[in-house]
């Protein structure tokens, strides 16, 4: 996990579908952390911010984090482009992701299969939808939309869920795969996503992995659950992002390594974040697998 | 996500699951959407209420971070108490949560139980305009000698227009809004504040760090008229007239030492 020395001008040359995360290990920025990683430069492979952190015309986080994207490559992550709505998408905010990703350069953008404004109203959630032809066809068409404005691919991410739709006619590795051949974008492979859901729905999450595009997949999500009980008494996993990767999801991310070779991979750790140090603990964790993987490749 | 439905089913129900989540979401009274399952039957509404529950925490906390000072003076309970209120009411317009905590101040002038804190809203005033000033667009201001330099010019000051750094504000308050902010950043003491005291302060971030900087008497509107683009000398009579009080050398001294204009506007023509 070296950084990178890539330089803008490397990044200006090389045309936009080219650009991709490197085999790495990364973890979220946090502005608790700004001062650290300028002070002590990790060796870490890349740093992934949310975008809509970022879309304030000026001040320290932007002056952070240009000095910092200067010595790292870079993800891009929305949260809040809400590609599965029913709605179009949201232009005005696809004009600010277009500024932030051109002032930046990323090596990846992502966001998410969800929902998460109605009505003119923004939830600040990740909320589901059901998996049928007609959201289908409506999701495509908004990645279609995305990936034309921005002029670059994006990455798209399985959700947890919680709850699932009686009129759902596709499961969700069917909608994914669907909306990757019919979009041509990437995969961002939430493994912690895949074990939340699986366990909530009492599915098998090797045979949910193996069923999705896995030669798609260029980065991919570990992040820790909270548990929760449904009204029987089954296990319910909330994705919290607030606590240390599971071992069922490490043994999983393992599982999927196998199948891809190494693929850049984020810890994240957006709650209750830890001492800086904590996460370079995990990342070294995930670094060992990504050796190994590449051992095995 | 088996196929348990048939087709009749995706016309009419695909337009609806959002609006019964939208309506849901926000109101813990209005019952669970229909047409969610889980896998072993159990009532989804414990289910649904996973998602309830993100959302309106993660909200509250949203505001709990634009506003510490007003949650540390009515106490984290009634803070997040009044927040979920108003959360219901006036949920985000935008993904870009920074923007969220605009429209709380003037909530809370309108909510009735926090009333017996008159000082409440103008603290919550302050906190929106630090964290206007934080996200603000980047600018240089005048260094000391440029704007002295620019001071020097008396036939021509009265018709000059000061231009401000971006990220300016002024409150202007009946109370002590300023001074119980910067008791609760550790550098005043609480008990020597009188709450009931009027208050002026400017907000600015000249480069990185914001200042709230305290304003005499006048000094507050003075410079709301020159963010509006008023000419340096209207700007000041006006202040004059309002507060007799007003201390036009130490209000510039004030805006020198807070780098808080970036040039001077010699142009003769009227502005629209």
């Amino acid at each position: 996990m070296k950084p990178s020395s890539h330089s803008k001008a490397d990044l200006a040359g090389a045309p936009p579908h080219s650009r991709r995360l490197p085999a790495t290990v990364g973890v979220g920025l946090k502005p608790e952390h700004y001062t650290v990683v300028l002070a002590t430069r990790p060796k870490l492979g890349f740093f992934e911010i949310h975008a809509e952190n970022y879309m304030g015309a000026g001040g320290l986080p932007h002056r952070y984090l240009s000095r910092i994207r200067e010595e790292y490559p870079l993800s891009v992550h929305g949260v809040g482009l809400s590609i599965g709505s029913e709605a179009g998408i949201d232009e005005a905010h696809l004009d600010r992701l277009a500024v932030l990703l051109q002032r930046y350069q990323p090596e990846a953008f992502s966001e998410h299969l969800a929902w998460s404004s109605h009505g003119g109203a923004y939830f600040n959630d990740l909320l589901p939808l059901p998996y049928t032809q007609q959201t289908l066809a409506r999701v495509c068409a908004h990645i279609d939309r995305v990936q034309e404005r921005l002029q670059r691919r994006m990455l798209l991410e399985n959700p947890s869920t919680y709850l699932e739709f009686v009129q759902s006619s596709l499961s969700e590795p069917e909608f994914i795969t669907e909306v990757q051949k019919r979009t041509g974008c990437g995969l961002l492979l939430d493994v912690n996503n895949a074990f939340v859901s699986c366990t909530n729905h009492h599915r098998d999450p090797k045979a949910y992995l193996d069923a999705l595009p896995l030669s798609w997949v260029e980065e991919i999500h570990l992040a820790g659950f909270a548990e929760d009980h449904d009204a029987a008494g089954a296990p319910l996993l909330i994705d919290a992002h607030g606590s240390p990767i599971d071992s069922a999801v490490w043994n999983l991310y393992r599982h999927v390594l196998e199948r891809t070779g190494p693929v850049a991979t984020l810890i994240e750790w957006d709650n209750d974040i830890p001492p800086f140090g904590r996460l370079i603990e995990e990342a070294g964790r995930a670094d060992l697998c990504l050796a190994a993987a590449g051992d095995l490749a | 996500m088996s196929a348990q439905a048939g087709s009749k089913y995706r016309e009419a129900d695909s337009k609806s699951y959002e609006v019964e989540f939208a309506a849901t979401l926000l109101d813990a009274g209005h019952p669970c959407p229909e047409g969610l399952i889980a896998w072993n039957g159990s009532d989804p509404v414990k289910r649904f209420a996973v998602y309830r529950n993100n959302v309106v925490s993660s909200l509250i906390d949203a505001l709990a971070d634009t506003f510490p000072v007003t949650c540390a003076l009515v106490g984290e309970e009634f803070f997040r108490a009044m927040a979920r209120v108003f959360v219901a009411a006036e949920p985000p317009r935008s993904p870009i949560l920074a923007e969220y905590g605009n429209g709380f101040p003037a909530f809370i002038e309108s909510f009735a139980p926090a009333q017996s804190i008159p000082y409440l809203v103008d603290v919550a005033r302050l906190e929106i305009l630090y964290l206007t000033a934080y996200h603000a667009a980047d600018a240089t201001p005048l260094d000391e000698a440029a704007f002295r330099g620019a001071l020097s010019h008396p036939n021509a000051l009265p018709t000059v227009r000061i231009r401000l750094h971006p990220s300016t504000g002024v409150l202007r308050s009946a109370y002590a809004a300023c001074s119980l902010w910067v008791a609760h950043q550790g550098t005043l003491d609480l008990a020597t504040v009188d709450p009931y005291q009027a208050e002026e302060a400017l907000v600015v971030r000249p480069l990185w760090e914001v200042l709230v900087v305290p304003l005499g008497p006048g000094a507050g509107r003075f410079i709301e008229l020159l963010a509006d683009g008023a000419p340096f000398g209207e700007s000041a009579l006006a202040a004059s007239r309002e507060q007799p009080g007003f201390d036009l050398a130490a209000t510039l001294a004030i805006l020198i030492r807070a780098g808080a204009a970036i040039s001077f506007d010699f142009k003769e023509e009227t502005q629209p």
